[in-house]
């Protein structure tokens, strides 16, 4: 008990100097607010919510309940919606709805994640950016643009800059298409998550931590298998991880182009993927993460099965992992100036699902990348004997069927 | 403005004019009105709890309740009524909230003692848990208005196509309560006015003051707590429940039993006569932890947390029902937590608050942190406490 009272006092402390109360808002400001809120609250089938250019300052969440909404800025450089003061949310626009498009605007500085839809079908996501304007910091809201258990997601031309844990965040979901977007400055650039069917394409991401991931966590209902990651360039993903510690994306290293893990089905074609210095792409299980030596769920498949990778361009990276024991792997492995393969696979594999030590033909990782080496770090045995390899790798699965969504072009 | 409610002007109009009218004989009580759509801009329009001659009384037909563990707010005390119209009683329900009739009306009145000695418009309200000095003496039922502040007073309002939720905020004569659909920030600091009473550690010095913005919500954050069930998307009463309900409560005419009381007045139909169900009260000490703990997450979290709940993306089920372990917290990874981890690891690691997600947002009081997300802007001690002694007395560890 004493134990307790003592880290309450801490916080009691902690909460003293922490964010304190933010300034109250203009009469200007509250009364747009106002207005602003009331649209939400109004809003029927077929509304359409005009939000003016300008930078509008904001204290609560804009929650919507009512579907067949759209809600317009002027331009995600125009029209910014700043929660930089804000007391009650914790995100920026939380939407439970369906057949809802929200399009040209910013969402700034959130407290808590930019822009969440639960639960929707039919969601549109275009030219928005959500953006922490101090850049990568602790204090920074998790995710930037995330719809969760939602059907038939788009989500084009738009960017997040600086979330603490995922830029562009699709968890839970079915049928999705995530093309031309740009993700910069965050932990995870674009994370498809616990979700089917995904295409992710033309994106950029750059300068994150991870540029793009592909997740199955365990607990949750939905498994998720079949993304293609296609067209996009992720590109010089170096930055230092800024996730907090117990997050799923805390355990991916600073220099990760793509990581696909513990997800099957996963296509990697077509890519410019480059300059990301632990590795150009990762595949690993759920074994090599922070929750390693934790009890994992009942009934959840932590191994990555039916990965195809094929005619991407790689350049650079492996030349500067993160962390001591990758650095010194890399050094002992490829010397000083040397650098990993282009993939990282953590060797993990399910007995289970093996006969004579082999996947079945359609649950292997195959490689048809031309030169592309792929190193087996050998998790299982404490990194004891890694392995470089080829041949064992040059394979073909069935190619995944594009993403169809229901009335989109 | 949507056309709803100024279509709503002339019946509006109308009642400013009844009010007007009645304002001669402020005393001749008015029956509960009902309205079947719109929303009235006064709470006073409703007849259902009215401050006049310094008290705020229920009307006639209007029964108070309370229940045994409480939703925190800010450490808020609340009057709750519900009225229905007669001979249409509610249908018993052993776990979900009682089927109530159209036309039934539940308030809930937000409100704080007063601090002793400090100006009338002062922002300090007190933090305490006794509220036997709110009511007003010789009438049992009634708030004592030179004693507490009002705050605000939400609605549920159930009418054809379901529930709806109405806010009114207090105006700074106390004399009545406007609506707010956009909901409200409101300065506050709180007093600790039991440190005299010598129960406060080093932790928790007589002479502190905590300053926080009290947030009413908007109408569409009620639906932020009140639809259970992301799918059906309907809003519903979350405290009207047999197993919060199942206490006594002290009556003018004497204290009995909650459930029995409603089910006499024609309020309940359908209650069975034994094995009703009961949670704990959570500042029962003379009740095991186990379900103390329980009962005060299920009225604090599980209005999310379940398995149909908004946050039902989290897989984390907190209601007093749950029995998987895992579900319940128990070694659990965060799922969507981002900062809210605190640099922990697991949800609940047993024999280890500190290491404890869970705890770590209940401590917080930081928007993006803390849990629940909204409906709060301080600490609530002593439930952190409580948790912090269940989580304490798990046996167990989470390695592989």
């Amino acid at each position: 008990m004493r134990k307790l009272a003592a880290s309450l006092a801490l916080c009691v402390l902690a909460t003293g100097c922490g964010p304190g109360t933010p300034p109250p808002p203009s009469d200007a400001e509250a009364a747009f607010e106002k207005k602003l809120q009331e649209q939400f609250l109004d809003a029927k089938p077929g509304s359409v919510i005009d939000i003016p250019a300008g930078r509008h300052s904001l204290t609560r969440v804009l929650t919507l309940r009512a579907s067949g909404v759209t809600v317009r800025g002027a331009g995600s450089d125009k029209t910014i919606l700043s929660f930089k003061n804000q007391v009650s949310g914790p995100e920026g626009m939380l939407v439970y709805a369906n057949d809802f498009t929200v399009e040209h605007l910013a969402i700034e500085d959130s407290k808590g994640d930019g822009l969440k839809i639960n639960d929707g079908e039919n969601i549109t996501i275009r030219d928005v950016r959500v953006e922490w304007t101090a850049g990568p910091s602790k204090d920074n809201g998790a995710y930037g643009i995330y719809p969760v258990k939602c059907k038939n997601v788009l989500i084009e031309d738009s960017s997040s800059y600086a979330a603490r844990d995922a830029g562009i965040y699709v968890g839970q979901s079915q049928d999705i298409v995530v093309r031309r977007n740009r993700a910069e400055r965050n932990v995870a650039g674009i994370e498809i998550e616990n979700s089917m069917r995904a295409d992710v394409y033309e994106n950029t991401a750059t300068n994150n931590t991870g540029g793009i991931l592909v997740f199955n966590m365990p607990d949750l209902t939905l498994h998720g298998e079949h993304t293609r990651v296609y067209k996009n360039k992720v590109v010089a993903n170096n930055l230092g991880n800024f996730a907090a510690k117990g997050t799923a994306v805390a355990s991916v290293p600073a220099g990760t182009g793509v990581l696909i893990m513990s997800n099957p089905k996963v296509e990697i074609f077509d890519n410019d993927i480059g300059d990301n210095r632990t590795a150009n792409v990762i595949i690993a299980s759920y074994f090599i993460s922070n929750f390693a030596d934790k009890k994992p769920s009942e009934g959840y498949d932590p191994y990555p099965k039916s990965i195809f990778i094929y005619d991407n361009r790689f350049s650079g990276g492996g030349d500067s992992p993160d962390g001591l024991d990758w650095k010194a792997l890399k050094v002992s492995m490829f010397g000083l100036n040397g650098h990993f393969p282009d993939v990282l696979w953590d060797g993990y594999v399910d007995t289970k699902a093996m006969t004579n030590g082999q996947y079945p033909a359609e649950q292997r990782i195959c490689i048809r990348n031309g030169d592309v080496e792929v190193l087996n770090v050998d998790g299982p045995h404490g990194f004891d004997k890694p392995k470089v390899g080829k041949e064992e790798y040059q394979c073909d699965l069935p190619k995944l069927a594009a993403v169809e969504l229901k009335g989109k072009a | 403005m949507d056309s709803r409610v100024r279509g709503n002007g002339a019946a509006l109009k109308s009642l400013v004019l009844c009010a007007a009218l009645l304002a001669g004989c402020a005393r001749a009580p008015q029956p509960v009105h009902f309205f079947a759509e719109g929303k009235p801009a006064k709470l006073s329009d409703w007849h259902l709890v009215e401050a006049q001659g310094g008290k705020l009384a229920p009307n006639a037909d209007v029964v108070p309740y309370d229940l045994n563990t409480p939703l925190f707010s800010d450490y808020a005390h609340k009057f709750r009524t519900v009225w229905m119209p007669k001979g249409t009683p509610a249908k018993y329900d052993a776990e979900g909230p009682f089927d109530f009739p159209v036309g039934t009306v539940l308030t809930k009145t937000f409100y704080y003692p007063r601090v002793a000695n400090e100006a009338g418009a002062s922002k300090a309200v007190a933090r305490t848990y006794d509220q036997t000095p709110d009511f007003a003496a010789g009438s049992a039922g009634a708030l004592d208005l030179s004693k507490v502040r009002l705050i605000e007073t939400r609605l549920l309002v159930r009418r054809e196509q379901g529930w709806e939720a109405i806010p009114y905020v207090w105006n700074a004569a106390q004399t009545d309560a406007e609506l707010a659909r956009t909901g409200d920030a409101i300065a506050l600091e709180l007093v600790d006015t039991e440190a005299a009473k010598g129960d406060r550690d080093a932790a928790h010095p007589a002479s502190e003051r905590e300053a926080f913005t009290y947030v009413v919500p908007n109408e569409n954050q009620c639906a932020g707590c009140h639809v259970t069930n992301v799918k059906a998307k309907r809003i519903e009463p979350l405290g009207p429940r047999a197993r919060h309900l199942n206490r006594d409560y002290a009556y003018a005419d004497g204290k009995a039993n909650q459930l029995a009381h409603w089910s006499e007045k024609g309020y309940l139909s359908g209650l069975p006569t034994a094995d009703l169900p009961r949670d704990a009260d959570w500042r029962d000490t003379t009740q095991p932890l186990e379900a103390r703990a329980r009962a005060y997450l299920d009225v604090n979290c599980s209005q999310c947390h379940s398995p149909t709940g908004p946050a039902n993306t989290t897989a984390l089920d907190l209601r007093s029902a749950a029995t998987d372990l895992r579900r319940l917290g128990l070694c659990k990874p965060p799922v969507a937590a981002g900062r809210g981890t605190g640099d922990r690891l697991l949800d609940i690691v047993p024999g280890k608050p500190d290491e404890s997600i869970l705890l770590y947002r209940m401590l917080s009081n930081e928007p993006g942190v803390m849990m629940p997300e909204m409906g709060r802007n301080t600490t609530h001690r002593e439930g952190v406490d409580l948790i912090g002694q269940w989580i304490a007395a798990m046996p167990g560890n989470c390695d592989a």
